[in-house]
């Protein structure tokens, strides 16, 4: 491989698009080559200064319901009379404003009880996964197992775990796979998976349960806490992403 | 019409990439209002197309295409300026060893000189830019959602970074001056 092949494929090995056989190639290039390697830490240093400096703009607050609305309006506009023969109170703008007043009702009166009593199990275990987090983070211990592919992350747990934890891979909707390590929280072992989006850490904790719970999140810290049960397991996903990507990644998992 | 169902059935698919569809608006058209108005629009749009869209197929790419598109029909209508009817990368280039690499202090850049550059990118660069690095589509994505070969995704990729080194390089060299 000579130069001029090499800086073609300089930016598709920075970004991981090549095949085994090309990747050979180029390191091999890149070790003969210092001209072409400073060629090439530059991209890879721009990259690295994209991933974190670079503007993440994300959609205003009530974007998302204003969209809601709108295609709301459509549906109504395409069903004719059929939506307008209901009773008023039924339209969804009033059941949303009723919502939306119930939901303030139990806020407050969800605020003024957590000022008054201690902490509830779930808040507990919620501090034990904020901690699990932040000591992961801490002490540079991430992984066990570090690798991208489900097949090899899963099988790792064999023989450390008394149960068999399920392992998704979501690169494909923005949320990597990083590894998996092992645990201890609410008292028993408990797998964690490493999940990555864009500079934000995911930890996925995740062990067997009779529970059966809704969704509930949490704020500890400045950290986001999701947890919720699928299939006789309670997750816990737990990170300083934002709780909207949060929800998306739990969304995703439960798929 | 739409099913009863179908509407919930596409919030579902299309809401989770909100996010994602705002910040390519955003940089594209380089202005929070005009990035929601493109965004609402985006997303009427990808509803009455809705019936194509298939299950299990890439709801973010098929999101982002149609983002993409509507910001481009947008910015021809509003700022013909920013979409050069005829995009010559040539001219668009830089060259390759304007400055050494090694002398590009990036993590002296700051991050309103690195966004402002990226911002200043030609619109065919920057859209390439975005999607690899804010969205981590793979090559291919890329290509589907810009509509362009795969090719072309490398060689506009390979040419936005070079022209943003070279302008990053530039800038400090300025600075420092």
């Amino acid at each position: 491989m000579n130069c001029d092949e090499a800086r073609l494929l300089l930016n598709a090995s920075v970004d991981g698009e090549l095949d085994a056989v090309q990747s050979l190639t180029i390191e091999a290039h890149l070790r003969s080559c210092a001209i072409c390697r400073s060629v090439c830490d530059g991209y890879q240093r721009l990259h690295t200064e994209i991933q974190s400096r670079g503007q993440y703009f994300e959609a205003p607050e009530d974007l998302e319901a204003r969209i809601h609305n709108k295609i709301g309006a459509v549906k109504r506009d395409r069903t004719g009379h059929a939506t307008a023969d209901r009773p008023r109170f039924f339209s969804s703008r009033f059941v949303a404003l009723a919502a939306a007043a119930a939901a303030l009702i139990v806020l407050t009166v969800l605020v003024t009880s957590v000022l008054r009593r201690p902490f509830t199990a779930s808040e507990l275990v919620a501090h034990e996964v904020v901690a699990g987090h932040v000591r992961s983070l801490m002490a540079g211990h991430l992984m066990d197992v570090p690798s991208s592919d489900q097949h090899t992350v899963k099988p790792w747990f064999n023989g450390k775990l008394d149960f068999a934890p399920r392992v998704k891979d979501l690169a494909g909707e923005g949320f990597p796979l990083l590894g998996g390590r092992l645990d201890y929280l609410d008292g028993r072992p408990v797998a964690a998976l490493l999940y990555k989006r864009h500079q934000h850490t995911i930890n996925l904790f995740e062990w067997p349960t009779q529970e059966r719970a809704k969704p509930q999140s949490f704020a500890i810290n400045g950290y986001n806490v999701l947890r919720w049960t699928q299939g006789g397991m309670a997750y816990w996903a737990v990170s300083d992403l934002n709780d909207a990507e949060l929800a998306i990644f739990m969304r995703e998992q439960r798929k | 019409m739409q099913r009863k169902g179908s509407l919930e059935q596409f919030e579902n698919t299309a809401l989770p990439y909100l996010n994602a569809a705002y910040n390519l608006a955003r940089w594209l058209t380089q202005n929070p209002h005009d990035a929601e108005d493109v965004v609402q629009e985006s997303y009427l749009r990808a509803l009455r197309s809705f019936d194509s869209f298939r299950a299990g197929c890439d709801a973010r790419a098929w999101l982002l295409t149609i983002v993409r598109n509507t910001c481009f029909t947008w910015l021809r209508q509003n700022r013909p300026a920013c979409v050069a009817a005829e995009f010559d990368e040539n001219i668009h280039d830089a060259p390759e060893n304007w400055c050494n690499p090694e002398t590009v202090l990036l993590e002296k850049a700051d991050s309103k000189l690195l966004n402002d550059e990226i911002a200043a990118l030609p619109y065919e660069y920057r859209e390439v830019l975005i999607l690899r690095e804010f969205e981590g589509l793979s090559y291919k994505q890329v290509a589907q959602v810009v509509g362009v070969p795969l090719g072309t995704v490398m060689s506009r990729l390979a040419r936005a970074r070079r022209n943003l080194q070279r302008r990053l390089c530039g800038a400090q060299t300025e600075a420092q001056a």
